[in-house]
């Protein structure tokens, strides 16, 4: 057989039989939720095909031009490269608008199955030692999926991503002491700078995908080293992993999932108009229309740029921009907080140990609602960044919603946290498991500074001298 | 597995999805070919893409060995013989130096020096900030203000409750400069700002269009109450009391434009706004 030839000669040069066959043998536990972070794979393998084609016929470039081209409603109008070419793709380049759109469905797709694979992972505590390095690469993922979202649909130059990048300007300008110094360096000069399209695209088609093909190697590298968690049940240990061997079935539906994610991309990108540009015109600084959001992943950014009240402050003499604290201080403490949760869990725990088996959401009330807590206080800041379509589409005033959402990005948290930590102690009970030993906020601190092994000061009782 | 006679149904299931998929990528090419249209492209793609997924699927799941089976684990962590080992290996080798600490210290002097002179290109990325956050082409005083085909305003030619957008004459593309006049109603309790008294003409008042929160347009005047509106994160500015925030995130007044009137009878600005204008920046105060 030919294959069989082809495989010899390989291994005789190289010695790949041995490594070849681990791999083929790699076992995958079967459970559904571990499949999230396989759609997020091939999300970015569809990202990189359509991407391709379109760097073909993109020019990002802030010159100026004037439209001639087939879509009469902007004959004539002054705009730049990037748009004209952005419009080009739509309606000149056969097929074009169909790879465009796919693009940016395949995108949000992404982000979506990053952020569903991060909640399974930390619901399930899989990010517990030995996992922490490959969580860490996982939250850098995510890191760099967001922000090459933002550049890619702020390369298109059209009114709503200049007011994106606008919006992005002023929040890095809001940085104390280096803000004037980075906005200037990154945008080459003063909003809108002359030479940002043309870096963001640099960006945007070469070093964070390059940083996201290094990086996810490495995450599934460390996986099959590490191999898969699993939930416990009849015949699985903390010393085996029971599913199904890569070869060959699981290969096979694994690339029949690619192809049935990529049915989904087309569809939604042949049939669902997403970023109708030629609706929005060219960027013109002077101008911005209501209902400007951004794609959904960064809606939490927006919402809490305008959840936040109108405080300003200052440090020492120097002025602390609004939006540095929803901008900067909150999206970093967002990003820190998820980062070293490994270490912190396992620090408030005293839980060093090897786990292999992924909990149950319920097994763990104080994770699961501390989790459930920070999703509503999110989903919150998320749905603030519609609160003018909210006014409109249900004819309130936008006063009053704005104050709504003050008020329930404190409370829903609680509400929603204590929901979650009650179920979980309510099904935990039904089910007779027995659940993580209670954990009170007196102790946190003392943990946090001794780790587990000292235990919380007692009440000081006044020393009799 | 299956049995013979589903057998021979799901596989011919599976040709049939493998088939359609080939009809539809045929369909495609013609789409293309006939001049593309992005809802048929999309749709036979689906349909392509989708009967290959189908059909593999199909095929996996009948055809393919299933079943569970239990792989052990090993131990990550190496053992300490082996890190031993390890150590034994990485510091082998080695001459003894005079002084291995001066070779270390001038080495890591070396790179140092060398990291810190690549970082100096990036100098190159963009001007120096400051000056230019702080002042606007108005700066030089007695700017004629104009709209956007370059016009200039007479004050009659604004109507009560008129708002128009205005830049410095020649920097009508200047991203820093758009700025709104409003013509107050007469029946509307204008307080202007102290020093600020002849800084109207006719009851016409200019604002930077900038919102003081992250510089977005401020677009959307409620002539009524004599608000301003941004569209972005809905901060509300009082036109009748300086441009102060009433609502939303930001926390400064909108920059105000002394007005004045030319020879010729048109609308100019005597000197720069009356701070810098847009999102704030930590030394704007200085």
């Amino acid at each position: 057989m030919l294959s069989r030839r082809l495989a010899r000669w390989v291994d005789d040069r190289l010695g790949t039989a041995q490594f070849a066959r681990t791999v083929l043998n790699k076992v995958f536990p079967d459970h559904w939720s571990f499949m999230i972070g396989e759609l997020a794979l091939y999300c970015f393998v569809i990202l990189v095909l359509t991407g391709v084609y379109l760097t073909f016929f993109f020019d990002p470039s802030a010159n100026e031009t004037v439209y001639r081209g087939s879509y009469e409603a902007l004959q004539g109008v002054e705009m730049t490269e990037a748009y004209r070419s952005g419009l080009e793709l739509s309606f000149d380049v056969r097929a074009g608008l169909v790879m465009r759109q796919m693009h940016h469905w395949a995108a949000l797709l992404f982000l979506a199955s990053i952020v569903v694979h991060l909640g399974r992972v930390f619901f399930t505590g899989a990010f517990r030692r030995p996992r922490e390095l490959n969580w860490m690469i996982g939250v850098t993922l995510l890191v760099l999926a967001m922000f090459n979202g933002f550049a890619g649909y702020s390369l298109l130059d059209d009114q709503l991503s200049g007011t994106g990048l606008r919006i992005a300007y002023s929040i890095a300008l809001s940085i104390p002491l280096v803000g004037t110094w980075v906005t200037s360096l990154l945008f080459g000069g003063e909003f809108p700078g002359p030479d940002i399209i043309e870096r963001l695209y640099v960006i945007h088609i070469l070093l964070i995908p390059a940083a996201i093909a290094g990086l996810l190697t490495a995450h599934l590298a460390i996986l099959v080293r590490q191999k898969h968690t699993q939930f416990p049940g009849p015949g699985r240990s903390e010393d085996n992993v029971v599913g199904t061997r890569l070869w060959p079935t699981y290969a096979a539906k694994a690339l029949g999932l690619f192809f049935l994610v990529a049915a989904v991309v087309s569809f939604l990108g042949g049939v669902f108009q997403i970023n109708p540009i030629w609706i929005y015109g060219p960027f013109d600084p002077a101008e911005v229309s209501s209902a400007s959001q951004p794609d959904w992943y960064m809606g939490w950014l927006d919402g809490a740029l305008r959840i936040m009240p109108g405080w300003e402050t200052r440090a020492f003499g120097y002025e602390v921009p609004n939006p540095f604290f929803p901008g900067v201080l909150m999206a970093g403490l967002t990003f820190t907080a998820l980062y070293a949760w490994p270490l912190l869990e396992a620090r408030v725990t005293g839980d060093h140990a090897v786990h292999h088996l992924a909990d149950r959401p319920r097994q763990r009330p104080v994770r699961t609602a501390l989790g459930v807590a920070c999703l509503a206080f999110y989903l919150v800041c998320f749905l603030g960044g519609a609160s003018d379509v909210l006014a409109q589409t249900f004819g309130l005033s936008v006063n009053a919603i704005l104050w709504t959402f003050r008020v329930a990005v404190v409370v829903a948290p609680l509400v929603a946290g204590w929901v979650a930590y009650r179920l979980c102690k309510e099904l935990s009970a039904r089910d007779g498991v027995p659940t993580a030993s209670r954990v009170t906020w007196r102790q946190i601190p003392g943990r946090l500074r001794h780790g587990v092994g000292a235990e919380p000061e007692p009440d000081a009782e006044p020393a009799e001298s | 597995m299956t049995q013979p006679a589903e057998g021979e149904r799901v596989e011919r299931a599976a040709a049939l999805c493998f088939f359609v998929a080939m009809l539809a990528a045929i369909g495609l090419a013609i789409t293309y070919w006939r001049g593309g249209d992005a809802q048929f492209e999309g749709v036979l793609l689906a349909v392509v893409t989708g009967g290959i997924g189908v059909g593999i699927v199909l095929w996996a799941k009948h055809f393919m060995p299933g079943g569970e089976v239990a792989e052990e684990r090993e131990t990550l962590a190496s053992t300490d013989e082996e890190v031993a080992a390890f150590t034994e290996d990485f510091e082998a080798g080695e001459t003894p130096l005079r002084s291995r600490r001066l070779l270390l210290t001038s080495a890591a002097g070396a790179l140092t020096a060398f990291g810190a002179a690549l970082l100096f290109p990036l100098r190159s990325l963009g001007p120096r900030p400051g000056g230019g956050l702080k002042r606007t082409a108005y700066a030089p005083g007695n700017v004629r203000v104009v709209q956007a085909d370059g016009s200039p305003v007479r004050p009659s030619e604004l109507p009560a409750d008129g708002v128009v957008t205005v830049w410095p004459e020649d920097h009508t593309h200047d991203a820093d400069a758009p700025t709104l006049l409003i013509r107050t109603r007469d029946s509307q309790d204008f307080t202007p700002r102290s020093g600020r008294g002849d800084w109207t003409v006719e009851g016409i008042v200019a604002y930077s269009k900038l919102c003081t929160h992250v510089g977005c347009p401020v677009g959307l005047y409620q002539a009524e109450e004599g608000l301003l509106l941004c569209p972005c994160h809905q901060s509300t500015f009082d036109v009748l009391d300086g441009a102060r925030p009433v609502f939303g995130p930001a926390a400064r007044s909108l920059p105000q434009l002394p007005l004045g009137v030319d020879d010729d009878g048109y609308l100019i600005a005597t000197d720069d706004f009356s701070g810098p204008v847009g999102p704030g920046f930590w030394d704007r105060g200085r």
